[in-house]
C-alpha cells in the first residue's frame, strides 16, 4: 500500500468498492477495520467489533449514518462509534477520507 | 415558500398529541399556533387522579413544557379562550379580543363534566374533577374540612373518593344505580369493589338521586339532600356525573355538531378546513372518554393535516381499569350477557377474585375482572382482533401463563412480580427498569417501552407480560397497539397491508420508489422497515422488481448463519432427510480441508457445519457440491419426513418421497418468515406434522393436511386443512396456502400468526373451496419460484465476490 512519508494515509481502495449501504473489512494489525459507506457517499471507518458482544459491525444493515449490529440489532453511531440509547458504548472510530474516488484511512500507530 | 398556519384550539391530551405527531411526519408545512384556556402547558390528565392521591406532584405528570412548545417554533397562548370562528375569513378570536388567522383549524377542546341543575349547585365547596385546578380545590379543601361527598360511583368519581378518602376526609359516594360503574360492571363485581372500597374507608350510598345541596351560615355548602328526604353533612361536593363533549364553539360557528363535533373518518368536521379530534368529538355517533382511542385519532389526523392523506380512523373497542392502588379492576366490551352470548366465570368471593370473560361465535365479546387482571390486555387484544378462541376456551380463565409459553413460564401476573423479577429474558429487563421508564419518560405504548428500555425488542416472548406491566402502570390509557393499525416500523406510520396495497396498485419497483410515493419518515429506512419492503417489492412483482442484497440481514445476503464468534454456518439441503454415501463423503473432505470445528446433526434432519471463516464459504460450497439448505433465509427450510411405507411396518403412505417431492418443488421459496413442513406416513406422525406450518400426514385413503403449526417460541398445534387422495393434490393444495401465506401476511408473521388474525376460514375459502382460485395461486407461485437460482452455485462462480473477500489488507 501507498505510505506517503508525510502523513499516514493509507490508501485502501475505491469509493465504488464499497456497496452504497453497506461496508468491507480492512484487515490491520489493530484487527479488522470496517469502513462505511451511506447513501450519500459518506465513508466512515470503525473496528469490526461492535460496543456489546464484539459483534461484527461490518456485516450490519447500514441506514442513515447508523449499522445494526448484526448480532443483537443494537444501533451504532458511524460517525462516532457511539451505541444509541438505551445502550452504551463505543466502538473505536479511526479517520477516513476521500480523495477523488480513492479512501484513505489512518489507523495510527 | 410560505408555511402554512396551523391554528389549535385546546391545548389538551388528544391536541397536542397530534402536534407531536404531525411534527415528526411533516415538520416544516405549518407554522403552529395553540390557545389553551387553562394557564398550565400539556399535561396528562389522568394521572391527576394519582395526583390528588398524593403519589405524584403535578410536576411530574407534565407531558411538554413551555420549553418544548420553544423549541419546537410553536406560538403558545395560554390562559386565553378562543370565543369565536369566523369561517368565512377564517379567524379565531379570543375572549381578550386577539384575532389570529389560519389555514387549518385543529378544535381539541376535550368535553365539559356534567353539572347537576340543582339548587345550591354553584354554591362555594360545589366542584366538578377535571383540571389542576379542580385538584387542587380539593386538596386544599381536605386540609381544611372533614365531609366530602362525591356525587356519581363511576370511574371518575371512585378516583376521586380515594383521593380524597386518602387525604383525611370522610366520604361518602352517592350512586344513582343499583351498584358502582354499571356502565363498565355487573352486580357482581361491582359488589366486590364497593366492599373492598369500604374496606379503605369509603361509605357508599347507592339508589340515591341528590336535589338539593344547602349552604351554611358562612355561605359555603353544608349538606346534601335526597329525593327520599335524607339529608348528610357535606363540606365538599364533587359532581363527577359524566362529561359532555365541549362542542359550544364549533356548534356557535355553524359546524354540524351531535353530542360532540361531527368529523369524518379522517377526522375533518363538516367545514373541510376545520378538523377536531379528542372527547369533542362524535365519530360514527360515539364520543370517546378514554385517552387510547384519542390517540389513535391523532395520529390519522395528523397524517391528513400532513396531507399524506393514508389512514383512516375507523373507531375504537375500548377498555377499563381503575386507578385505585391495591384495587385491582379491569373491564372491557361488552360485559353482560344476552340470549345470543355465553359466559365464562371463575368466582372465588373468598379469595377476592372474580372473572368473566362472555363470548358469541367462539370470540370474545367482553370481559370483567376484579382481583387478578393480570390477563386483561391479553383478552383485550383478543377481543379487539376477533379472535376464535374454541379451541383454547378450556383454559382461557386460568390466563395466557397456562398457554405453554416458554418465554416467562407462569409468572405472568405483572402486578405481583417483584422489581428485581427479569421480564425480557434476551435484554436482562427487570420489572422495575421499565415501571421506572414508563412513569419518568410518560410512556403509553409497547413501542416506546421496547425503545426505552429494549424490553420485548427481541424474541418477543415477554410482550404480554410488558403489556400488563404498562396496562398496571398507567391503567386505562394504555393502549394495547391495536395489532390490525400497527405501523410497519418508526420510519413509517403505514401499516404493513397499506404498504402491501400501495406497491400493488402503484406497481412500484424499488424501495426507494415505495419510500418516496409513501413519505417515509427517515431518508434510507432502517434495519426493521428494509428486509419488508425489500420483500414485499420481491413477492408482488416476481422477475421484475430487484432484488436489494443491502437491504437483507446478513444471513440472506451471505448465504450462510453468522455465529456469535462471527464466523458463519453452513446446512446444505437434504431433500426430506435423505442423504447418500457420497454426499456424506463429500462432507466429510470439506470438515477435513477447511478445519471446521463442529459438524452437527440439526434439529431438520440435516447436517451443520459450524465455524466457517466467511472468506472460505465460497470455496466449501463450490468442494460440497450440494444445494443450499436456506437455513439461513425467511424461505423454505426442511421438510421433515418419517421413513413411511417404503419400510415402516405401520406405513400407509410414502412419506418420504412425499416430502422429498414437496421440498424439491419449494425449495427456493422466500416467504414473510421461515416455512417448515413435514410429512409421516401414518396418524403415528414421527416427523411431528403437527408443529409445522404445513404438515402432512399419510392415511390409508390419502393425504391429510395439517396448518399454521409452529414448533418454536410459543408451541402451537397445527390446525386441520382438508383431506386429499393424491401427492399432486398435496402439492397444488400446501402450495396454494403458502402463495396466500407470501401474499397477504406481514413480514416476520409465520404462518401461525397470519392465520391466527385473518382466521382459518378466510384461508380455506381462498384454498379449499375455490378450486378456480387454489389453481391460480399454485400457478403465480410456480411462477415466482422458476429460474430461481441455488445461490451457493452463482457465488462459487464468482457472483457478489466483494461480500465474501476485504477491501484490503495492510501488514
Ligand atoms: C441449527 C438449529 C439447531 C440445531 O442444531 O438443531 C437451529 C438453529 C437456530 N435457530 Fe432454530 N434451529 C433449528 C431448528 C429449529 C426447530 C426445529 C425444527 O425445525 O424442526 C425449531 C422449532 C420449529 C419451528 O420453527 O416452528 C426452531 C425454532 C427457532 C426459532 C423460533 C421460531 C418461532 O417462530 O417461534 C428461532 C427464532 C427465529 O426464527 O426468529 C430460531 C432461530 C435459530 C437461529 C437461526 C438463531 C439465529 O438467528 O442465529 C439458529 C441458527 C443457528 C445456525 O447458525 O445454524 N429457531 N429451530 C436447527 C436447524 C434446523 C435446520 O436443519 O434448518
Ligand atoms: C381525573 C381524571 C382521570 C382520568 N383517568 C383516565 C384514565 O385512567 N384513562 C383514560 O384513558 N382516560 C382518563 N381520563 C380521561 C382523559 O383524561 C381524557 O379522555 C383526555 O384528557 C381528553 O383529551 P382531550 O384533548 O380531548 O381533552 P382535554 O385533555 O380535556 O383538553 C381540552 C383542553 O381544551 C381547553 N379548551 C376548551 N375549550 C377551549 C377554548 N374555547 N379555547 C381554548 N382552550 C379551550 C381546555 O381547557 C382543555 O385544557 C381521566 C380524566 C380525568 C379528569
Ligand atoms: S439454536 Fe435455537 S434454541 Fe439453541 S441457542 Fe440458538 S436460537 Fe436458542
Ligand atoms: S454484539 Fe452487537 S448487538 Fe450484540
Amino acid at each position: 500500500m501507498d505510505v506517503t512519508p508525510m502523513s499516514r494515509w493509507i490508501k485502501v481502495g475505491t469509493l465504488e468498492q464499497i456497496p452504497r449501504l453497506g461496508a468491507r473489512v480492512v484487515q490491520t494489525r489493530h484487527g479488522p477495520i470496517a469502513v462505511f459507506r451511506t447513501a450519500d457517499d459518506a465513508v466512515f471507518a470503525l473496528l469490526d467489533q461492535c460496543p456489546h458482544k464484539g459483534g461484527p459491525l461490518s456485516q450490519g444493515i447500514v441506514f442513515g449514518h447508523h449499522v445494526a449490529c448484526p448480532l443483537h440489532n443494537w444501533s451504532i453511531h458511524l460517525k462516532d462509534g457511539q451505541a444509541e440509547a438505551p445502550d452504551e458504548g463505543c466502538a473505536k472510530r479511526f479517520q477516513v477520507k476521500q480523495d477523488q474516488e480513492q479512501i484513505f484511512l489512518d489507523i495510527g500507530d | 415558500m410560505k408555511k402554512m398556519k396551523l391554528v389549535m384550539v385546546g391545548n389538551g391530551m388528544a391536541g397536542v398529541r397530534t402536534i407531536e405527531e404531525l411534527i415528526k411526519i411533516a415538520p416544516d408545512l405549518y407554522d403552529i399556533c395553540v390557545f389553551g384556556a387553562e394557564p398550565y402547558a400539556n399535561y396528562n390528565r389522568i394521572l391527576l387522579s394519582p395526583v390528588l392521591a398524593g403519589e405524584m406532584t403535578v410536576k411530574e405528570i407534565m407531558l411538554n413544557d413551555v420549553e418544548w412548545y420553544q423549541q419546537q417554533g410553536i406560538e403558545l397562548h395560554l390562559n386565553k379562550k378562543v370565543v369565536h370562528i369566523d369561517r368565512v375569513n377564517r379567524k379565531v378570536l379570543t375572549e381578550d379580543g386577539m384575532e389570529q388567522v389560519y389555514d387549518r383549524l385543529l378544535l381539541a377542546t376535550g368535553s365539559n363534566p356534567v353539572v347537576l341543575p340543582i339548587p345550591g349547585k354553584d354554591l362555594p365547596g360545589v366542584i366538578t374533577y377535571r383540571d389542576i385546578y379542580d385538584t387542587h380545590a380539593m386538596i386544599e379543601a381536605a386540609k381544611q374540612y372533614r365531609h366530602a361527598v362525591v356525587i356519581g360511583g363511576g370511574l371518575l368519581g371512585l378516583e376521586a373518593a380515594n383521593g380524597l378518602n386518602l387525604r383525611g376526609m370522610a366520604v361518602t359516594v352517592v350512586h344513582l344505580g343499583d351498584w358502582l360503574m354499571e356502565r363498565q360492571l355487573d352486580k357482581v363485581a361491582a359488589d366486590m369493589l364497593k366492599s373492598s372500597l369500604e374496606k379503605k374507608g369509603l361509605s357508599f350510598l347507592l339508589n340515591k338521586q341528590t336535589t338539593v345541596i344547602n349552604a351554611g351560615p358562612d355561605g359555603r355548602v353544608e349538606s346534601i339532600g335526597f329525593s327520599d328526604g335524607q339529608t348528610i353533612p357535606a363540606d365538599l361536593v364533587v359532581m363527577a356525573v359524566g362529561v359532555r363533549p365541549n362542542e359550544e364553539l364549533a356548534k356557535a360557528s355553524g359546524i354540524h355538531c351531535l353530542r360532540g363535533v361531527v368529523v369524518s373518518d379522517t377526522m375533518q368536521s363538516f367545514d373541510p378546513k376545520i378538523y377536531a379530534v379528542g372527547e369533542c368529538v362524535s365519530h360514527r355517533g360515539v364520543a370517546y372518554g378514554l385517552v387510547a382511542p384519542l390517540f389513535e385519532m391523532s395520529k390519522v389526523c395528523a397524517n391528513h393535516l400532513a396531507q399524506l392523506g393514508i389512514g383512516r380512523y375507523e373507531g375504537s373497542v375500548t377498555s377499563t381499569k381503575l386507578k385505585v392502588t391495591g384495587v385491582d379492576l379491569f373491564s372491557a366490551g361488552h360485559f353482560q350477557s344476552d340470549a345470543d352470548t355465553e359466559e365464562i366465570v371463575l368466582h372465588d368471593a373468598a379469595g377476592g377474585v372474580y372473572k368473566k370473560i362472555v363470548l358469541k361465535d367462539d370470540k370474545i365479546v367482553g370481559s370483567v375482572m376484579v382481583g387478578d387482571t393480570s390477563d386483561g390486555a391479553w383478552y383485550f387484544q383478543m377481543l379487539r382482533e376477533k379472535q376464535n378462541v374454541a379451541e383454547i376456551r378450556d383454559h382461557l380463565l386460568f390466563g395466557q401463563s397456562h398457554l405453554g409459553n416458554t418465554g416467562h413460564q407462569g409468572q405472568s401476573r405483572a402486578a405481583e412480580m417483584a422489581d428485581s423479577m427479569e421480564v425480557c429474558g434476551c435484554n436482562g429487563v427487570c420489572k422495575g427498569v421499565i415501571v421506572k421508564a414508563i412513569k419518568e419518560k410518560g410512556l403509553f405504548s409497547l413501542d416506546e417501552v421496547r425503545k426505552h428500555t429494549k424490553a420485548s425488542s427481541s424474541c418477543g416472548s415477554c410482550t404480554g407480560l410488558v403489556e400488563q406491566i404498562l396496562a398496571s402502570t398507567v391503567g386505562g390509557a394504555y393502549a394495547a397497539q391495536p395489532n390490525r393499525n400497527k405501523p410497519l416500523c418508526g420510519c413509517t406510520d403505514h401499516t404493513h397491508e397499506e404498504t402491501r396495497q400501495v406497491i400493488r396498485s402503484e406497481h412500484l419497483l424499488s424501495i426507494s420508489a415505495v419510500m418516496d410515493f409513501m413519505k417515509w419518515k427517515t431518508p434510507n429506512g432502517c434495519a426493521s422497515c428494509r428486509p419488508a419492503l425489500n420483500y414485499y417489492l420481491l413477492s408482488t412483482w416476481p422477475h421484475e422488481a430487484l432484488d436489494d442484497p443491502q437491504s437483507r440481514f446478513i444471513n440472506e445476503r451471505a448465504h450462510a448463519n453468522i455465529q456469535k464468534d462471527g464466523t458463519y454456518s453452513v446446512v446444505p439441503r437434504m431433500f426430506g432427510g435423505v442423504t447418500t454415501a457420497n454426499d456424506l463423503r463429500r462432507i466429510a473432505d470439506v470438515v477435513d480441508k477447511y478445519q471446521i470445528p463442529t459438524v452437527k446433526v440439526t434439529g431438520g434432519q440435516r447436517i451443520d457445519l459450524l465455524g466457517v471463516k466467511k472468506a472460505d464459504l465460497p470455496k466449501v460450497w463450490a468442494d460440497l457440491a450440494m444445494p443450499s439448505g436456506h437455513a439461513y433465509a425467511k424461505a423454505l427450510r426442511t421438510v421433515k419426513t418419517c421413513v413411511g411405507s417404503e419400510w415402516c411396518r405401520f406405513g400407509v403412505q410414502d412419506s418420504t418421497q412425499m416430502g422429498i417431492q414437496l421440498e424439491r418443488t419449494f425449495a427456493k421459496m422466500y416467504a414473510p418468515h421461515k416455512v417448515k413442513l413435514a410429512v409421516s406416513g401414518c396418524p403415528r406422525n414421527c416427523a411431528e406434522s403437527g408443529i409445522k406450518d404445513v404438515g402432512v400426514i399419510g392415511v390409508d385413503s390419502g393425504w391429510e393436511i395439517y396448518v399454521a403449526g409452529n414448533g418454536g417460541i410459543k408451541t402451537e398445534v397445527a390446525q386441520f386443512f382438508c383431506k386429499v387422495k393424491t401427492a399432486f393434490e398435496v402439492l397444488e393444495y400446501a402450495g396454494a396456502f403458502l402463495q396466500v401465506y407470501r401474499e397477504e401476511a406481514r413480514y416476520l408473521d409465520r404462518t401461525v400468526h397470519w392465520v391466527a388474525r385473518v382466521g382459518l376460514d378466510y384461508v380455506k375459502k381462498r384454498v379449499v373451496e375455490d378450486e378456480e382460485s387454489r389453481k391460480a395461486l399454485y400457478g403465480r407461485l410456480l411462477y415466482a419460484i422458476q429460474d430461481e437460482k441455488d445461490p451457493w452455485a452463482e457465488r462459487t462462480l464468482g457472483l457478489s465476490r466483494h461480500e465474501f473477500e476485504p477491501l484490503s489488507v495492510l501488514d
